[in-house]
């Protein structure tokens, strides 16, 4: 079954008439979006829009339900742009969907998560109260921080009206630069090097080669006169301080269309789960010890702070991640259990799911 | 309430000289930043390990006994007062740098650790914890923890939250719960936990065990001082700033008398006559930091400054920001007493606010000094005034409401760092519906049912002890803490 709320106040009846609701964005998610075990769905698609947006402020607000890819381009009119870098844009990823799913790309390397650029929400809890955390200006310090909590928060605690947003000015100008190193050990030498260099990079992604080999793949952004400068800069400390062993340069075109890929998970072979796995740099070799075997495709992004898994059996990954002690969430594949392997602070969450949402309007967290 | 029982079970964990009851024992935890508030608590406990916090969480629960916890005392919003018939757990032994990591770029400390002390622990990696409030020199981390704490340099990377990967806490009920993780994406599965418990102005619990991220050092700053010669031109240049597209680490303005007792206080060297300074600070990659500040100077020049100044070296830009840093201590030189407040409003109404603000300082008869942090809006209007002078507090408070609401008017908060505390209960109407609040108490209550954790900050309400106005904080009178 699905609902498709127009307006708030039919949203809050929605709510009080149902129970087991699932709210969805554009479903570029299945494993969170589509409705398993009797959940309806609760469409947001119809709450869209930009209701605010002044470029001199770098702050927007927007409904939950409105395409990001909307939200991309008229920030890109002002030269500004979701530091975060949501993936999925151009498959329809809607605002609230990234907020409730928790996903940032690659580029959320430079200056931080989702988490770090929402400063404001508006959502109906599971009473149909219209409550509001948060405010719109960057920097606010009242009230408890619900922006933040509902990230990740998989719609279980209620639906989203809208939503605010700080972003920042885009670099106006970007290069890739791609370097293979002979194993993984090699691979997390050079990330961690890079971790006390002063080289400024956007993007740094960690990706297993077919031959066991590992390529490491930096974005540098910023003005286009500092950039050759930066990249020669980084291409010397990676042959003088790793064992980096080869090396190309992406520009223009090329850069664009690689990074457009990987928003859109291009290397997730369809028929595949797609997880995320939150985990630090010297855990990976305990991960890749056991993954390799389940997940033929894997990547890591943020120097390695973030796995992203294609597996093609959920259950398998589900007990090895318990064993690494490592927890996961699931944005393609099977619906109805998108949290996997252990689930540290769920206590804390479930308090606040009594509070919000006593009755269980929306699915149990 | 009889209160034997609960004394009994604290006297089984903690020796005589980390249990204190005595009344000179307990002069110290009467106030903290804000002075104008005090309370005596009945007792403060000194736990030196994390059981002990636990065991004195769980005892308070037992026992229905309110407790605070205390780090340095240096809030400014009065998180930090004591709740009378309450406990203090001052957590300042718990001081512990588990870990360091510079292969992850991460801390785990406890919460008594000093915030300058994890910079120069991680110093030796060309690494550095980033939010710098002005009380860096001797906040400790659980109190950034617990007021989301903010300063100069947020600009680019955002407050304390910003910076917290992971948690170890016990709740007011006495669960101990970790969340978060060493990798930059935090929880990263399932709701935002960190997010919320990190500006919890302490209602949930005792945050224990505090994983920060850490930032590479920048290569390269350039500090820009730029003096005009009215308020409002210096408020356009930092729109012109931040419309130019460029991301500086810090933009900051200090008014006329704002600079005249950073002088009178630390012979900072500023443009003489300037009606308002403009600081702005680039970091980061040198190449681009370079390019960047060609392009800043640009914008400075056409920005309508009478005078502009660049720090040459490292000795320089530290002067610049010593008399920034140092401004609010020296107001004290020109004021027996002063309030500050820590408003926010959008960026593009700072000349609105500024003008609004110095209406009201002629309407009430007070002067005002402004010293902000431009780039993201927070204004830190300063209210002189003279304690002595009968219901002088009272018409300064006024003033400092007026200023309030004003933010919220345009937009904006009644605190951009400093958190709600005792000091801005009141005003959380003024932003937040009855229905926000009441969630935001039902959440509380969840996590801690009687309500000890802290009880009375945040949430308008419930008693408050009367105020008294006595002059500067000794540490702030020693220029050791400042108000930002």
């Amino acid at each position: 079954m699905s609902l498709q709320p127009t307006t708030l106040e039919e949203l809050q009846e929605m709510i009080t008439a149902n129970r087991s609701l699932l709210p969805v964005g554009g479903g570029t998610k299945p494993a969170l979006s589509a409705a398993a075990n009797g959940a309806t769905r609760l469409d947001m698609s119809h709450l869209s829009g930009l209701i605010e947006y002044e470029p001199g402020e770098y702050t927007f607000t927007a409904y939950a339900g409105t395409p990001v890819r909307d939200i991309v381009a008229a920030l890109a009119e002002h030269g500004q742009y979701l530091p975060f870098d949501p993936p999925l844009v151009e498959r329809g990823a809607t605002l609230g969907g990234v907020v409730a799913a928790n996903t940032a790309g690659s580029g959320r390397y430079r200056y931080g998560g989702v988490r770090d650029f929402i400063i404001g929400v508006r959502f109906v809890d599971g009473r149909s109260q219209l409550v509001r955390g948060g405010g719109k200006v960057v920097k606010n310090a009242a009230g408890f921080d619900l922006p933040k909590f509902m990230v990740g928060s998989a719609g279980r605690f209620g639906a989203f009206v809208d939503l605010s947003f700080k972003v920042f000015p885009e670099p106006r100008a970007y290069v890739t630069l791609k370097a293979v190193f002979p194993g993984l050990g090699p691979a997390l030498g050079a990330i961690s090097s890079l971790f006390t260099a002063p080289n400024e990079m956007d993007v740094l992604d960690l990706e297993p080669l077919a031959d066991g080999r590992f390529s490491l793949i930096a974005r540098l952004g910023g003005l286009s006169s500092a950039l050759p400068g930066r990249i020669e800069r980084l291409q010397s400390f990676l042959y003088a301080k790793t064992e980096a062993v080869s090396h190309e340069v992406i520009q223009a075109e090329a850069d664009a269309a690689l990074w457009q890929q990987v928003n859109a998970f291009a290397w997730v072979e369809d028929g595949l789960s797609l997880v995320k796995v939150p985990i630090s740099p010297k855990r990976i070799p305990l991960l890749e010890n056991v993954v390799h075997g389940l997940a033929p495709r894997r990547r890591y992004t943020a120097g390695g702070n973030i796995a992203w898994l294609a597996v093609s059996d959920i259950d398998s990954l589900d007990a090895v991640l318990n064993t690494v002690n490592l927890p996961g969430v699931v944005l393609f594949g099977p619906p109805g259990r998108p949290f996997i392997g252990p689930r540290p602070g769920v206590s804390l969450a479930r308090r606040v799911k009594q509070a919000l949402d006593p009755s269980g309007k929306f699915l149990e967290i | 309430m009889n209160d034997q029982p609960f004394f009994s079970a604290l006297q089984k964990i903690y020796p005589k000289d980390r249990l204190l009851t005595q009344g000179v024992q307990l002069l110290a935890y009467e106030s903290d930043a804000l002075t104008s508030f005090q309370a005596k608590p009945t007792a403060v406990v000194i736990p030196e390990t994390q059981e002990e916090a636990i065991e004195t969480v769980r005892l308070c629960h037992q026992f229905g006994v309110p407790f605070v916890a205390r780090g340095s005392g240096t809030s400014l919003s009065g998180g930090s007062l004591p709740i009378k018939d309450g406990i203090v757990i001052a957590l300042n032994r718990l001081n512990h740098i588990k870990k360091l990591d510079p292969d992850q770029r991460i801390a785990v400390v406890e919460p008594g650790v000093v915030n300058l002390h994890i910079s120069q622990a991680a110093d030796r990696y060309n690494l550095y914890y980033a939010p710098d409030p002005s009380s860096q020199p001797v906040c400790t981390i659980g109190g950034n923890v617990a007021f989301n704490s903010g300063g100069a340099h947020c600009l680019k990377y955002g407050m304390t939250s910003n910076h917290i990967l992971g948690l170890k806490v016990v709740l007011a009920d006495g669960e101990v719960v970790e969340f978060g993780s060493e990798s930059l994406e935090g929880v990263g599965v399932g709701p935002d936990l960190i997010g919320l418990f990190v500006g919890s102005e302490g209602l949930f619990g005792i945050a224990l065990e505090i994983t920060v991220r850490l930032l590479p050092k920048p290569e390269l700053y350039r500090t820009v001082l730029a003096a005009y010669n009215d308020l409002e031109t210096a408020g356009n240049a930092v729109a012109m700033v931040v419309a130019s597209g460029l991301l500086p680490g810090a933009m900051e303005i200090m008014d006329r008398l704002a600079i005249k007792a950073a002088e009178s206080g630390v012979d900072a060297g500023y443009p003489e006559n300037a009606a308002a300074l403009l600081i702005v600070e680039l970091e980061g990659e040198a190449e681009q930091v370079e390019t960047e500040f060609e392009e800043i100077m640009e914008v400075i020049k056409e920005s309508g400054a009478y005078e502009v100044r660049v720090a040459k070296d490292a000795e320089q830009r530290l002067k610049i920001w010593k008399g920034r840093k140092g401004a609010f201590s020296s107001v004290g030189r020109l004021s027996p007493d002063y309030i500050v407040q820590d408003g926010v409003v959008p960026r593009s109404h700072l000349g609105k606010a500024l003008a609004e603000i110095d209406r009201l300082s002629q309407e009430y008869g007070l002067d005002v000094a402004n010293v902000f942090h431009a780039g993201d809006g927070n204004l830190h209007p300063l209210i002189l005034f003279n304690g002595r002078e009968p219901g002088a507090l009272e018409h300064a408070e006024e003033l400092a409401g007026k200023i309030l609401k004003m933010c919220v008017d345009l937009g904006g908060s009644i605190t951009g760092e400093h958190g709600v505390g005792m000091e801005k209960r009141r005003y959380m109407p003024a932003m937040f519906s009855e229905v926000d609040l009441e969630t935001m108490k039902a959440i509380r209550r969840q996590i801690d049912p009687k309500e000890i954790s802290n009880r009375g900050k945040m949430f308008p309400g419930g008693e408050a002890p009367a105020l008294k106005m006595t002059g500067m904080h000794p540490l702030e009178a020693q220029g050791i803490i400042s108000r930002e």
